[in-house]
């Protein structure tokens, strides 16, 4: 996916959101900056389907050799699906982060969350200040 | 993130930097994290060889004809019987036997030619500096000894590289000379725990047979001038049998598959040798240094927490203060923990009661709320003489 396209969380996500039958839905992924950041990744502690998430809250895990950090729900919000695949492959997140490497797609209950995110643009800028 | 600016610097900053190296604030020190992946530099270290700047490690020499004498004082084991190219790892204690720092002890000679020296942390070196300092005066006196002892910190006019990995004594088989214009110096010859003075483009440097990763290799101290040099030259030969440049990421699970402790981790002020499972290290015979009584007194106590190592199920990575649990019941604390490429599985060592140290006992760590099944294995982890 272009992340021209997307939206970007501070925190690092990234969200695609697309309308199917009248409802919205958010695919959430972390950006290519995060997974350089957090290498050697070793686990992802995915959400549970059917999960209510509200803006900012962590609802999902990844370790690496190092450190563990918090995946945020950029938008509240119920878990309708998570990437299966993976646990398994984690090579998959540096591999593709702005498409095979989604982590969960969000049914959107609550848009105000996408005011605090910012377009490809800002979200590169902020990268270069870290 | 955090500025790095007033963060102290070894002589190898600009290369690190301007080869990729992710650099953190290491007890003081601007150090590299990683390179590439601490994964890849740390499968370079176990088959070919690893070359770490280690230079923010702790360097002190000790000039005085009763230097021997005195350090005995102050360390768990002996140290006036180190010959002068012997290399011997023991403790620093205090007097209720906590642990200072681990230090290794270098041996000299009577004259000062070759001083004492000795190698201790980055984070305990100021401390150990003051505290040398401050018992120096009243051992003097204690020993009747009248014949003047100084005690130089070089760490900041020196460097430190450490070349690990089977292919590590190969690699510099011909990299440094006898003296200025003599053969090369022979690393092969030289046994483990030993060291020699050796010559690079005419400056003399230091090079014993010593290292943190559970390889065999060597450890170069230098003038900080020529460090680079070195540098440039050990990691191109590296290059050439699949070695490379690695970083602190690596060290650290180099170090914990070798069950080597680390101050800050295993060992601390609150921890003795005995229960560290260092007695190797402390030598209580016909001597005296500081803390060697209560350590005694330590070395029959069956009932304080030891250190064990940990297999443990799942991926997630137990981390320094999650609890272990037996039954139910919290039994001790992880000090250091990592996810294992050789056992591609999480380790970990802790600290747990003695009723819970026995190798093959299951009990569980406690990983951010949610309990994963463990079970006490043999130390080290990793023993590179042994098929793993």
């Amino acid at each position: 996916m272009n992340p021209d396209k997307l939206l970007f969380a501070k925190t690092h996500e990234w969200v695609a959101v697309v309308s199917e039958g009248g409802q919205k839905i958010a695919t959430v992924g972390l950006t290519s900056f995060a997974v350089e950041a957090l290498t050697d990744l070793v686990f992802i502690e995915l959400p549970k389907i059917g999960r209510q998430v509200s803006a900012e809250e962590s609802f999902c895990e990844v370790e690496s050799v190092k450190a563990v950090s918090d995946v945020y729900a950029p938008v509240a919000g119920e878990v309708i699906a998570v990437n299966e695949s993976l646990p398994d492959n984690l090579e998959i997140l540096s591999r593709d982060p702005y498409g095979d490497g989604w982590i969960a797609r969000i049914k959107i209950g609550d848009e105000a969350g996408l005011k605090n995110l910012m377009d490809h643009a800002a979200y590169q800028k902020q990268c270069e200040e870290q | 993130m955090m500025s790095t600016t007033d963060l102290l610097r070894t002589p190898l900053h600009d290369w690190h930097v301007a080869h990729g190296g992710r650099m953190i604030d290491f007890a003081g020190w601007s150090m590299p994290v990683q390179y590439t992946s601490i994964t890849d530099e740390y499968y370079a270290t176990r088959n070919a060889v690893g070359v770490f700047d280690i230079s923010h490690m702790g360097r002190l020499q000790f000039f005085g004809t009763a230097a021997a004498a005195f350090l005995d004082s102050v360390v768990t084991r002996r140290v006036t019987d180190l010959k002068p190219d012997q290399v011997r790892y023991g403790l620093v204690c205090n007097e209720l036997g906590g642990i200072l720092d681990d230090v290794l002890l270098y041996g000299g000679t009577a004259d000062g030619v070759r001083p004492y020296a000795m190698v201790v942390n980055a984070s305990n070196r100021e401390k150990i500096v003051d505290w040398l300092r401050e018992q120096l005066p009243a051992w003097q006196q204690r020993s009747s000894q009248r014949d003047a002892l100084s005690i130089g910190d070089v760490t900041l006019q020196t460097a430190m590289i450490a070349v690990q990995g089977r292919k590590a004594i190969e690699v510099l088989a011909s990299f440094f000379r006898m003296d200025s214009s003599a053969p090369a110096l022979d690393l092969g010859g030289m046994r483990y725990y030993h060291y020699d003075r050796g010559y690079f483009a005419g400056n003399g440097v230091t090079v014993s047979r010593t290292g943190y990763t559970g390889e065999d290799g060597i450890e170069i101290i230098c003038d900080r001038d020529i460090a680079t040099d070195i540098w440039d030259g050990i990691v191109e030969a590296a290059a050439q049998v699949g070695g490379m440049a690695a970083g602190l990421g690596a060290r650290d699970t180099l170090r914990l598959e070798a069950a080597m402790p680390l101050y800050g981790h295993e060992l601390s002020e609150a921890i003795n040798p005995i229960q560290a499972g260092l007695s190797f290290a402390v030598n209580l015979s016909g001597r005296d240094f500081v803390g060697r009584d209560v350590l005694e007194r330590f070395s029959v106590d069956k009932t304080q927490p030891v250190r064990i190592g940990l297999h443990v199920e799942g991926k997630r990575v137990p981390r320094q203060g999650c609890p272990v649990l037996q039954s139910s019941e919290i039994v001790g604390e992880v000090t250091s923990g990592t996810f294992s490429p050789t056992f591609e599985r999480p380790i970990a060592m802790a600290y747990v009661r003695p009723t819970a140290q026995a190798v093959g006992t299951r009990l569980a760590v406690d990983i951010r709320g949610t309990q994963h099944a463990a079970t006490v294995v043999p130390l080290p982890f990793y023993d590179r003489g042994r098929k793993n």
